[in-house]
């Protein structure tokens, strides 16, 4: 294994100082814990607090900031955050009007936020939550955990964070949440596996010319195999399964996020996105705005997702709101 | 001198660090490839926070869960963190345990477990291990067993518990996501049930 680290044991500690030292503007760290929240607090409004195992930056720290997020808690590489860790981020994080926590859909998460949130609310904290579960790679039925939370949760950390910024209330960010998640669905794909630091090799091994379609975001092997195809093929396979939802008609509106996987190059991923604007268009989809780049990584994959949001007014002026985050800023 | 739960406990902690890299191979099959780093992790910790000379069983399990709980993370932290906290609520100020005394103490862990993680038997988790166990341990303790022989029969039904989550297909946790290709992997959460199981028969029989 070849990586950019030191101790294996250290990389979240040195990535999360660093971060601040790179970002002092924005976030600082709670001593002596893995959470990260706004440098100047958040006072006098809802705050909402994300996070997750490590390896999927900028998520989540990267989005702790002005219009977005006031705490992200960062667990292991690619293993959920801790109950204790979660509840300090409630703690610093609650401006007084209340705390949503974003989870990710996985049995892990859920698990660890919603213990926090047990014991926040014996502390007398206001706390609500929501579950991302926009990957449509895995079937939503009673045989699995459901859906798994990917790339989509960004849009849900913009458009709540806009909502809380502007200074609606808990339930009130809670239902843009909610409705954000009704309109988002991701998949995502993989030419080649990621290296967990502590493991030391790939987490799936793939032939020269063999791809993963359906991967999540921790490694975990997707749904099937098959043969390399072209980027452009990839990508039609990934908009019928996303289109096949039912939620993206002629004539509405959407925004794109073509999301790398922390490995691929931005040109493969324009690349991609050359071609989904023409299908979109071909079906009569109208792109409102497309957002390429990497904000849920899974380290060094090799791979990308695809989201598509369904937009109306209402999340339109949301998502067009301002936001100073260290890996999101729009003026 | 270390009281006989630090050295039952510290001996968990050695068998889940010598099958660190097995479990976390494991749970690369069908997972997310941490189980036995995390778990190591934890009883790394565990190890070190315990009380060396505590005699009471219920405190050090308390203690134990809750080091779990705030060092393991992903599902295998809250679901043993709660197993171990449960079941040191049983035994409570005991410095000795009946037959009857860890059964009570298994029975609760598997209720926290089933709790917590919102799982059933069958569903290809450390379930299909513990509650097998737990059935034959109790069938045994109620036929006139002891503790020792009672739990041989317990881990037998464990193992037995880990053949069976080859054959089926997950319905929770990540593994679920692989649909019938979880078939044919043994679940790690089982296998590292299974192992403390044995270890705390293999400790009882010296």
């Amino acid at each position: 294994m070849k990586k950019l680290i030191n101790e294996v044991d250290n990389v979240v500690n040195e990535m999360l100082d660093g971060m601040v030292a790179a970002c002092p503007k924005y976030v600082k760290r709670l001593p002596g814990l893995e959470v990260l929240v706004r440098a100047g607090g958040s006072n006098g409004k809802v705050a909402l607090v994300s996070g997750g195992g490590s390896g999927h930056e900028p998520s989540h720290g990267g989005f702790v900031g002005k219009g977005m997020l006031d705490g992200a808690v960062a667990g292991a590489v690619f293993t959920s955050p801790t109950p204790d860790q979660v509840y300090e981020a409630i703690k610093a994080a609650n401006g007084g009007k209340g705390v949503l926590l974003v989870i990710k859909n996985y049995t892990g998460d859920v698990m660890n936020f919603e213990m926090a949130a047990d014991m926040a609310r014996d502390e007398g904290i206001e706390v609500d939550q929501v579950v991302v579960a926009d990957d449509v790679a895995v079937e939503n039925s009673t045989w699995t955990t459901g859906r798994r939370g990917i790339a989509g949760t960004i849009f849900v950390h913009k458009l709540a964070g806009a909502c809380a910024e502007a200074g609606g209330d808990l339930a009130a960010v809670k239902a843009v949440a909610e409705k954000v998640i009704a309109n988002v669905r991701s998949m995502g794909m993989a030419i080649d596996a990621c290296t967990v630091p502590a493991a030391g090799k790939k987490s799936f091994d793939l032939a020269e010319d063999e791809i993963e379609i359906g991967i999540g975001i921790h490694g975990e092997p997707g749904t099937h195999r098959e043969k390399m195809s072209t980027v452009n093929g990839i990508s039609d396979q990934l908009l019928d399964k996303i289109l096949a939802e039912g939620i993206y008609n002629s004539g509405d509106e959407v925004c794109v996020l073509v999301n790398g996987m922390g490995g691929t190059p931005l040109m493969e991923l324009y690349v991609a996105n050359n071609h989904i604007k023409d299908v979109l268009a071909e079906k009569g989809i109208k792109i409102y705005k497309t957002i390429v780049g990497n904000y849920m990584t899974s380290l060094d994959m090799e791979g990308f997702s695809i989201t598509l949001l369904k937009l109306d007014d209402e999340m339109k002026k949301l998502l067009d709101a301002p936001a100073d985050t260290p890996a999101f800023v729009q003026f | 001198m270390s009281s006989r739960i630090y050295d039952c406990i510290a001996a968990i902690a050695d068998v889940i660090e010598e099958n660190k890299d097995f479990l976390t191979d494991l749970d690369r099959e069908i997972g997310d490839a941490d189980h036995g780093v995390n778990m190591a992790r934890g009883f790394h910790a565990v190890k070190e926070k315990l009380p060396k000379d505590d005699p009471d069983i219920g405190a050090a399990l308390k203690k134990t869960g809750m080091t779990l709980l705030s060092t393991v993370g992903g599902a295998s932290g809250p679901l043993y963190g709660t197993a171990y906290m449960d079941a040191g609520k049983v035994a409570a100020g005991k410095t000795e345990l009946t037959a009857e005394d860890f059964g009570e103490m298994l029975k609760a862990a598997i209720a926290g477990i089933q709790k917590r993680g919102k799982a059933e038997r069958g569903e290809k988790t450390m379930l299909d291990s513990l509650i097998p166990a737990y059935e034959t341990y109790t069938e045994k303790v109620a036929g006139g067993a002891d503790l020792v022989t009672a739990l041989e029969a317990a881990c037998e039904e464990a193992r037995k518990g880990i053949e069976f989550t080859k054959t089926i297909r997950a319905t929770k946790g990540r593994a679920s996501y692989l649909a019938e290709r979880s078939i044919g992997h043994q679940d790690p959460g089982a296998t590292s049930a299974t192992l403390t199981l044995e270890t705390i028969l293999k400790f009882l029989k010296g």
